[in-house]
């Protein structure tokens, strides 16, 4: 397991002294015990994933007597006939990859426009955008769900309950940010190499596909992961636009609804958060770098 | 050029559509809702102005919602920055192993708020209840999410657990930005580290304090997910005489007047001024810290 930081480690340190001095070995130590204290949740839900409920109600905090169990309660989970637990990570996915598509297409192109068109309009859709990110989900949430259902009557699509209602709704919530990290991005890009495409003949668009869009990598890197983590973990828009009993669940519904069906059976409630913890666990550990990068970038811009 | 033209308004188009579908619509129409008696049944709708606004200051409920709501935020900033920006010390120090703790800090950030809400109920009803009966320890032998004088605290600490780790890493990357001449000038002239921690660093980090003191200050203020599945509002106790729930955040109560109750309108106009209060502590946030970071 490599665990190398996102952020480039400099040779420079700020403790005192230039020696390994007592100071040094206290903060060692203090290091280990705060790590202890940030995992242990995690420990405690491995270890009592793989008890029945009348070994966690004995003790919550002893070792497993058989670690075999924690497939018994993976295939109780899977093999529930009210809760389609399988179903939601395919779900969450599908949601996850349209969503992150859309969102990501949509905004370069919409931030690259904005940018190379400089008139009065451009800079005050611009403005609409920044400025709504303040804008708190609970002021939207209710309305949008009536609005939606309006929408979709009108337009005889679907838009409650339905992928294409929830993917447009993700490009709506997801575009301000987007679109502030590329228009960032775009503006400090010359112009000479779209210059030079146009006078070669190269329409508008394909000027933007095969010449921006390869140098707009790194930034499409943070923004899918920003946006990734958010719409993966999201509960609350899910919750409204697909239902808590819908046939489309997303992974947080899924828990939600498991562990409001099995109140207090903490054998299976701990295993469900378990099994919803290890896709973005695997991926921390592969790309853990550009994860960090991602979302401390995202942060700073 | 004319072609400019109509291929940007292609390019924009689709975005600026979902925008103003998905938020400014909403946002207008849910002005007008709280202004109407919206019950999310009836389709005609009765404009009774600014009654759902006065009558939410009546209800119990709601004034200690917005009271806990503030605690919770102020404990908040306080908490994660002050563990965030220890933790980014320590994650820069001479420790061995520093990058490895680095990355196990962040980790509980990438979990969803819902998924540790029910880790942490179980940690608190279970663990800590269990270790204080093993251990003798009265103060622990009732969980600290069915108090009502510990179950804000006990909600700001997982919420520090969760969000430490992020905010440490924008502090490690605004450590990391400061020039090594200034730190090793300071060292020259017999600055010990208290001084360089709080003379030097901290006002070169001015700008990074903006961010951090932000997303703290709107991210606990708008706390739902861990809200739900940790307490879901929960205990009971009494206020002004009726019986109200002693951990509902103002976002969850929102969400639970419409839910719970069908007052959709009440509901709505609770959540305009949830955004009202919102976007004026953040100005005012934003703008004590960059005038601030003008005199750093």
């Amino acid at each position: 397991m490599s665990m190398n930081s996102g952020v480039k480690t400099h040779k420079r340190h700020i403790s005192q002294g230039e020696k390994r001095g007592v100071g040094l070995y206290i903060l060692e130590i203090v290091a280990i015990l705060v790590f202890i204290l940030f995992m242990m949740p995690f420990v405690l839900v491995v270890i009592n994933s793989a008890k029945t409920a009348k070994e966690i109600i004995f003790s919550p905090v002893t070792l497993p007597a058989n670690w075999g169990q924690i497939w018994t309660n993976v295939v109780t989970i899977f093999n529930n006939p009210s809760n389609d637990y399988f179903g939601a990570f395919i779900d969450s996915t599908i949601i996850t990859v349209l969503a992150l598509t859309v969102i990501t297409l949509f905004s370069a192109m919409c931030a690259w426009s904005l940018v190379r068109n400089k008139t009065k309009w451009s800079s005050v859709i611009f403005m609409f955008f920044v400025a709504a990110m303040v804008i708190p989900f609970q002021v939207v949430m209710f309305p949008l769900v009536k609005w939606f259902k309006i929408m979709g009557d009108f337009i005889r699509i679907p838009m409650l309950g339905s992928y294409q209602g929830i993917t447009f709704a993700y490009l709506g919530f997801g575009c301000s940010m987007t679109i502030f990290i590329f228009h960032g991005f775009i503006k400090g890009v010359p112009l000479e190499l779209e210059e030079a495409a146009t006078i070669d003949g190269c329409g508008q668009a394909r000027t933007f596909f095969e010449i921006v869009v390869p140098l707009l990598q790194p930034t499409v890197v943070t923004v899918l992961i920003l946006n990734g983590i958010w719409i993966w973990n999201d509960y609350l828009l899910p919750l409204l636009i697909l239902g808590s009993a819908g046939k489309i669940q997303t992974i947080p519904l899924a828990v939600t609804a498991f562990a409001g069906s099995y109140l207090k059976q903490w054998d299976l409630i701990l295993t469900s958060a378990l099994l919803a913890m290890i896709p973005i666990i695997v991926l921390y550990l592969f790309a853990q770098k550009y994860i960090i990068k991602g979302m401390v970038e995202g942060a700073i811009k | 050029m004319k072609r400019r033209g109509w291929v940007d308004f292609l390019f924009i188009f689709p975005t600026a559509l979902a925008f103003v579908m998905v938020i400014i619509v909403p946002f207008f129409l849910g002005i007008y809702y709280a202004m109407t008696d919206w019950d999310g049944v009836r389709t005609t709708l009765t404009w009774v102005g600014f009654q759902n606004f006065t009558g939410m200051f009546k209800e119990p409920q709601f004034i200690y919602s917005f009271l806990i709501t503030l605690l919770y935020t102020v404990i908040n900033i306080a908490l994660v920055n002050i563990v965030g920006f220890l933790m980014s010390l320590l994650a820069t120090s001479r420790v061995k192993g520093r990058n490895f703790y680095r990355a196990g800090f962040f980790v509980p950030n990438l979990i969803g708020g819902i998924v540790l809400g029910y880790i942490w109920q179980f940690v608190f009803n279970n663990v800590f209840v269990d270790l204080g009966n093993a251990a003798g320890l009265a103060f622990m032998q009732k969980s600290f999410i069915a108090r009502r004088e510990t179950v804000i605290w006990a909600m700001s600490f997982v919420n520090t657990w969760q969000y430490a780790g992020y905010i440490m890493m924008i502090y490690v990357a605004s450590i990391q930005a400061i020039p090594d001449s200034v730190l090793e000038a300071a060292n020259v002239d017999g600055a010990n580290y208290r001084t360089r921690v709080f003379r030097i660093m901290m006002p070169m980090m001015a700008s990074a304090f903006t961010i951090t003191l932000f997303l703290t200050l709107t991210n606990s203020f708008k706390q739902f997910d861990l809200n739900s599945t940790l307490t879901n509002g929960g205990p009971a106790m009494v206020y002004m005489g009726k019986a109200i729930r002693a951990s509902q955040l103002l976002a969850m109560d929102i969400y639970r007047t419409a839910n719970q109750f069908n007052l959709m309108a009440q509901a709505q106009a609770k959540a305009v001024v949830f955004f009202i209060i919102l976007v004026v502590f953040s100005l005012i946030q934003v703008y004590l810290n960059k005038r601030k970071e003008v005199e750093a």
